[in-house]
């Protein structure tokens, strides 16, 4: 079945690219797409500008409203994702955990809804 | 009820977990394998009205098994049907086949039930369901709540084991050590539960301590020589062969110095000491192994005075290095107390924080500070510790002492 890691981290402490600590963060998350890809477990996933860039959208009272920023000012913002296939929760457990957020934010599991089971 | 639907019910229960982990291997399916035997019990009570079959389980298993295809056949449709019974047919029944029960199904559903992805919570009320066979209303009486609510968590719960995925398995032996904790702590909260409640009326055909007990001794037996595993099954003994002696016929806490202790039950003790000595033997110490042997010394002391507390001191001092539970400092605290140190004691009640809405942590310093006699701040402790408790018993105990400490 396929799972999202939805990836959370704090932004003011992420580490800025062209940084040492920024370039490191980088391999890390290159190699670990690189491992996923090989063992057949990579089926997508995408890094995302930080929530600044953000611009949410909500349709109320006859009207869409448009404002700047995430759909909620939380410490922790989703930073990016990645789509697992993996045989069961303890796999994608598994895979996730080598997710280099694990470490300073949070990453979230969330099994695919499959449309063409039964 | 007739005296044959009453062991046709006991029978349902001793093999309900196991049965029950069986057909989940079987089906894939929480709920299906519930509902198949469901459908299977009721059989059951029609077809061994004249005699109860040599082995139910089989018998059980091969009726739910067959009941379970028929559910499926009626109730999917017709693409699904073929894959699911499909499934199923790789272990096609013959007419008359019974079919072999694995223990080690059930050692599967334990660690299923009790898989990190769900909440404690729910854990405890999906083990009692599967694993011990309790029925939803019993469970909802343990604790308290709505038969409505308890299905509804129940239902709950299944739902997300299917959705995410949960796998149903026993985890290798080097993930034992992430995963058995959580499995415990299931337990453990299932025993501490009946031990809370055991004071007053629980309704329930099997105490929820001798439920625990009976898991952790399952668990022992499919997962032999785990040093923690036999260290809690021996500390559930230890406190339930002293639980009668907890509270007077009224429901009053009677501390532990004045409990009578020729009402233990003795040989129980020894056999839980034995087992303790089983698990330390394993090298391997745990908090359970250390929680168990200070229970073992305050059980096998023959009075509060010539029990060893400066080693029951010694072993909350290594507990501390397990959990940081406050309340294990303050045991450890009450424990250098009794080696006479109170000053010392008081001094590390003082240094807890974050206890301060416990009201045993004001009932320990209220009794320390009558020792030392400091009355004035004695009482106020006494009177802290009543406006947090919130047990009648407790709150009833407590007043004594208060009254007590005016005669003084």
């Amino acid at each position: 079945m396929q799972y999202a890691a939805l990836i959370y981290t704090a932004e003011a402490m992420d580490p800025a690219p062209g940084t040492p600590e920024g370039d490191e963060i980088f391999q890390r998350y290159w190699k670990f797409t690189q491992d996923i890809t090989e063992s057949g477990v990579n089926k997508g996933g995408e890094a995302l500008h930080p929530s600044t860039a953000a611009t949410t959208l909500r349709f109320r009272d006859g009207s869409l409203q448009v404002t700047d920023g995430p759909f909620a000012e939380t410490k922790e913002q989703l930073g990016g994702f990645y789509l697992l296939e993996a045989r069961d929760l303890d796999h994608a457990i598994e895979v996730a955990s080598q997710i280099p957020a694990v470490e300073t934010g949070c990453v979230e599991l969330r099994p695919v809804w499959d449309f063409n089971a039964q | 009820m007739t005296a044959t639907r009453q062991a046709i019910e006991a029978v349902f229960r001793e093999e309900h977990g196991l049965v029950l982990a069986g057909l989940i291997r079987y089906t894939g399916d929480f709920q299906l394998a519930e509902d198949a035997l469901q459908d299977a019990c009721v059989a059951a009570l029609a077809s061994w009205e004249t005699s109860i079959p040599r082995n139910p389980a089989a018998w059980l298993t091969t009726a739910a098994r067959r009941k379970a295809i028929d559910r499926v056949r009626r109730d999917r449709n017709l693409d699904s049907k073929y894959e699911a019974i499909g499934y199923m047919g790789s272990t096609a029944l013959e007419p008359d086949e019974q079919v072999e029960v694995v223990e080690d199904d059930r050692l599967r559903l334990i660690f299923t039930c009790c898989h990190p992805a769900i909440g404690q919570e729910a854990s405890v009320a999906l083990t009692l369901r599967t694993v011990g066979g309790l029925s939803t209303p019993e469970i909802a009486r343990a604790f308290l709540v709505s038969e409505a609510t308890m299905a509804q968590r129940l239902v709950r719960v299944k739902r997300k084991i299917k959705t995410a995925g949960i796998p149903y398995r026993v985890p290798e032996p080097d993930e034992l050590a992430d995963r058995l904790p959580a499995v415990l702590a299931v337990i453990y909260l299932v025993f501490n539960e009946g031990y809370a409640a055991s004071a007053g009326e629980t309704h329930l055909r099997t105490p929820l301590t001798d439920e625990a007990i009976r898991l952790g001794t399952i668990l022992d037996h499919l997962l032999p020589d785990q040093p923690e595993v036999i260290g809690l099954v021996s500390l559930m003994e230890l406190h339930d062969a002293r639980a009668a002696t907890r509270v007077d016929a009224h429901g009053v806490p009677v501390l532990l110095p004045d409990q009578d202790r020729t009402k233990w039950d003795h040989d129980r003790i020894e056999a839980a000491v034995n087992r303790l000595d089983r698990a330390v033997a394993l090298n391997s110490p745990g908090s359970y192994q250390i929680q168990a042997a200070i229970a073992a010394l305050h059980a096998k002391a023959p009075d509060a005075e010539a029990t060893d507390w400066p080693q029951i001191a010694d072993l909350y001092r290594s507990l501390e290095r397990f959990t940081d539970s406050k309340v294990v400092r303050l045991n450890h605290a009450v424990a250098v107390a009794m080696t006479g140190d109170r000053s010392g004691a008081l001094a590390m009640i003082h240094a807890i924080d974050g206890l301060a809405g416990y009201p045993y942590l004001h009932a320990a310093r209220a009794a320390l500070l009558r020792d030392e006699s400091r009355i004035d701040e004695a009482r106020e402790a006494y009177e802290q510790a009543i406006g947090l408790t919130s047990g009648e018993p407790e709150r009833v105990f407590l007043e004594r002492k208060l009254e007590e400490l005016g005669r003084q």
